[in-house]
């Protein structure tokens, strides 16, 4: 399959005379598999629910050939998140990451461009790093953001260092003046004995069509903490495929959030990658759709070393003509005795129309482990209805609680403050639930 | 207050009431009891509002108003409270935030302003304490993981935050210890008055040792076959309810 031919065009300008660089030669790598596997079609199993070959139809701008006046400080204040004040601000504008509209507050925290840290004392931890998220991703929409990566952006966190305040990463899209692709890329780097909260979230500016190629490489080192809040309440013009790809290179523990409310299709990959013995990982998910929307949550458990301990929830809600897919992997490998990996997906669906696929996947190589999958796809309990209703609570009212109630034990999980009331708010006025 | 002329009810498609009259009136306590499969669950259910019922023929009428019209939360801001047989569990929302939520939206029905939060507090601990109900299960989840007990208590304390002017208890001795039917007995008492009315649906007798009836119906196919004070069920009790079909056999001979 060939590949698509704007994108070719944007790749050879990207590599006009930078032959032999070290991201060159990672893009020249990324884009023969590009061509090699192409935009995934409905064939594509991974992508059987989620149809994305046909939004590359169209053609699509890149961020570098953007028409009008660019984002000023002013515009990105509105989108702030709860919470910035404190916060290391991290601004991607169509895939660039921009220093100078980003804030970094903590001192000592490392924010480089990738091409600064390839070419200096980080470049091992880069080399090791980065791209690794394709081992597990062999499609050509995680090629393409490597093929194409340019203005990418690399954080380290020192070793020792406890991060008071989180760090906030706006990947925004400007679909103002054309269709567009934006590519935000990063890199992260948790250093030993590091603690850190990273917030993402995804705006898209503007009614034009746009995709957002979205991937976070993050490297933990050995007993590094690491919390991770993806919030997604975009545009229902903004498409969106999500890739955080985690290695836990030494025993660490990842606690992850996917929180999304709104958008046109939204696809998350989520890769827990566990290198080391006794990493600890925690999966939460929720999707509440209306509309069109359809979100489509791929995740991936792989236990490469003994006693490791993974929890994985995701709870959706479907309402109209939303469309939901949960796909969940564990890998356990021969070594990797003593695994504990629990998954559970749940979904209600409050409408005929609006539908879930969910697929539970695991896949166990060693015979001494414990390992559990379930998933739920329902309505609205009756009977709980009815006690609600029979206490002189409004159907509407009672409907609400009931949704709240089942959302929250995930929600339970964002330990972040501002984040969590401001969540909280969004789910509220979606349930257009009066707290009293 | 509440008056049931010939009701007829069922669910799928099979009938389970065959005609019930009744008429209940202000300070009032009436018990009906039955065996098993007499329809006394379904009676409830129907006069809550259940919608798997399917009421075939017949009216109920309270407090002037035609109950079978009414959607179930407006029937509880009428002042209908259903205490229920197994009630539902339900994660995710606390004691405290469901019934905060049903006082102010009956109030709300009624055009009153919500309660403020020290009245409403005040309230809830006064009734805990009629119920001897731990202050840490207003905290947890709606009945998610209370014992049998708890829950009938949890009822009954719903009951008196919502102040209903007919209250039906459903089964409410199921499943409960001496002590614990005694708590809830008492809960009920103190709430009688001359302005409200107690339908109680039991199985078996010794619930009325602690709410003592006015009047006792027996239910049988889906029938009052017989009415009379409070020592018939003493005599039920004593008999079974056999005697009852007994009677009801020799009846349809002649």
């Amino acid at each position: 399959m060939s590949t698509i031919g704007y994108i070719e065009k944007y790749y050879d300008q990207l590599q006009a005379g930078k032959a032999g660089t070290p991201l060159a030669n990672i893009r020249q790598g990324a884009f023969a598999d590009l061509n090699k596997m192409g935009i995934p079609g409905s064939r594509h199993e991974e992508w059987k629910y989620t149809r994305i070959g046909s939004l590359f139809n169209r053609e699509y701008q890149l961020a570098s050939v953007q028409n009008g006046d660019p984002l000023n400080a002013t515009d990105i204040n509105n989108l702030r998140l709860p919470g910035s004040a404190q916060a290391n601000e991290l601004v991607f504008i169509n895939g660039k990451f921009s220093l100078e509209l980003s804030s970094i507050r903590t001192a000592g925290l490392v924010v480089l461009s990738l091409e600064e840290a390839l070419n200096g004392e980080y470049r091992d931890i880069v080399s090791a790093n980065f791209g690794h998220s394709a081992q597990y991703l062999k499609d050509g929409i995680n090629a393409l953001s490597t093929a194409l990566v340019s203005g990418a952006l690399f954080v380290h966190v020192r070793k020792g260092k406890l991060m008071k305040h989180p760090i906030y990463i706006y990947n925004i899209t400007d679909a103002r003046v054309g269709n567009i692709l934006s590519q935000p890329r990063s890199l992260v780097h948790i250093g030993e004995q590091a603690q850190v909260q990273i917030v993402e979230n995804f705006i898209t500016v503007g009614k034009q069509d746009s995709i957002t190629n979205h991937v976070i490489e993050i490297a933990a080192e050995k007993d590094s903490i690491t919390d991770y809040y993806k919030i997604q309440n975009d545009a229902s013009n903004a498409n969106l495929v999500s890739t955080t790809h985690v290695r836990q290179l030494g025993k660490s523990m990842a606690h992850t959030v996917t929180i999304t409310l709104n958008g046109g299709m939204v696809r998350n990959n989520l890769n827990l990658v566990m290198e080391a013995d006794h990493c600890e990982a925690h999966l939460y998910g929720l999707y509440f759709q209306q509309g069109n929307t359809h979100v489509d949550n791929h995740t991936v458990v792989d236990n490469v070393k003994p006693h490791c301990y993974s929890n994985e929830l995701y709870k959706g809600i479907l309402k109209d003509n939303a469309t939901g897919v949960f796909n969940g992997k564990i890998f356990v490998r021969p070594q990797a005795q003593k695994t504990n990996a629990y998954q559970s997906n749940k979904n209600i669906l409050l409408s005929d129309l609006a539908s879930v696929n969910t697929k539970p996947q695991l896949e166990i190589f060693a015979d001494d482990v414990k390992c559990s999958h379930g998933c739920t796809v329902g309505q609205l309990d009756e009977e709980a209805l009815f006690y609600l209703r029979s206490r002189g609570i409004q159907e509407e009212t009672a409907t609400s609680m009931l949704l709240h109630g089942f959302a929250i034990d995930v929600l339970e999980k964002i330990k972040l403050d501002p984040i969590r009331a401001y969540v909280d708010r969004l789910i509220d006025e979606r349930l257009e639930f009066e707290t009293i | 207050m509440l008056k049931i002329q010939n009701l007829h009810a069922g669910i799928e498609e099979k009938k389970i009431l065959n005609g019930i009259n009744l008429e209940i009136k202000p300070g009032e306590v009436h018990a009906i009891m039955g065996p098993n499969g007499s329809g006394k669950s379904t009676l409830a259910s129907v006069l809550a509002g259940r919608k798997e019922y399917e009421v075939l023929e017949g009216s109920v009428e309270f407090l002037g108003k035609d109950l079978l019209e009414l959607s179930p939360e407006d029937r509880a801001a009428e002042g209908l409270f259903l205490a229920f047989q197994y009630p539902v569990e339900i994660p995710g929302l606390t004691t405290t935030n469901f019934i905060k939520t049903a006082v102010n939206q009956i109030r709300k029905y009624h055009g009153k302003e919500p309660l403020d939060a020290v009245a409403f507090l005040k309230m809830m601990k006064e009734k805990m304490a009629m119920m001897s109900m731990d202050q840490s299960l207003l905290s947890r989840p709606l009945n998610e993981g209370f014992s049998g007990g708890e829950k009938k208590r949890n009822e009954i304390f719903q009951m008196a935050m919502l102040q209903p002017k007919l209250a039906i208890l459903d089964e409410t001795d199921s499943g409960l210890d001496i002590d614990a039917i005694r708590i809830v007995a008492n809960g009920v008492n103190k709430l009688r008055s001359n302005d409200n009315a107690v339908l109680m649906v039991t199985h078996y007798q010794r619930l009325l040792d602690y709410i003592v009836p006015d009047f006792v119906h027996v239910l049988y196919k889906g029938r009052i076959v017989k009415s009379g004070p409070k020592e018939l069920a003493l005599e039920l009790e004593e008999r079974g309810y056999d005697f009852i079909k007994n009677e009801i056999a020799i009846g349809e001979e002649v």
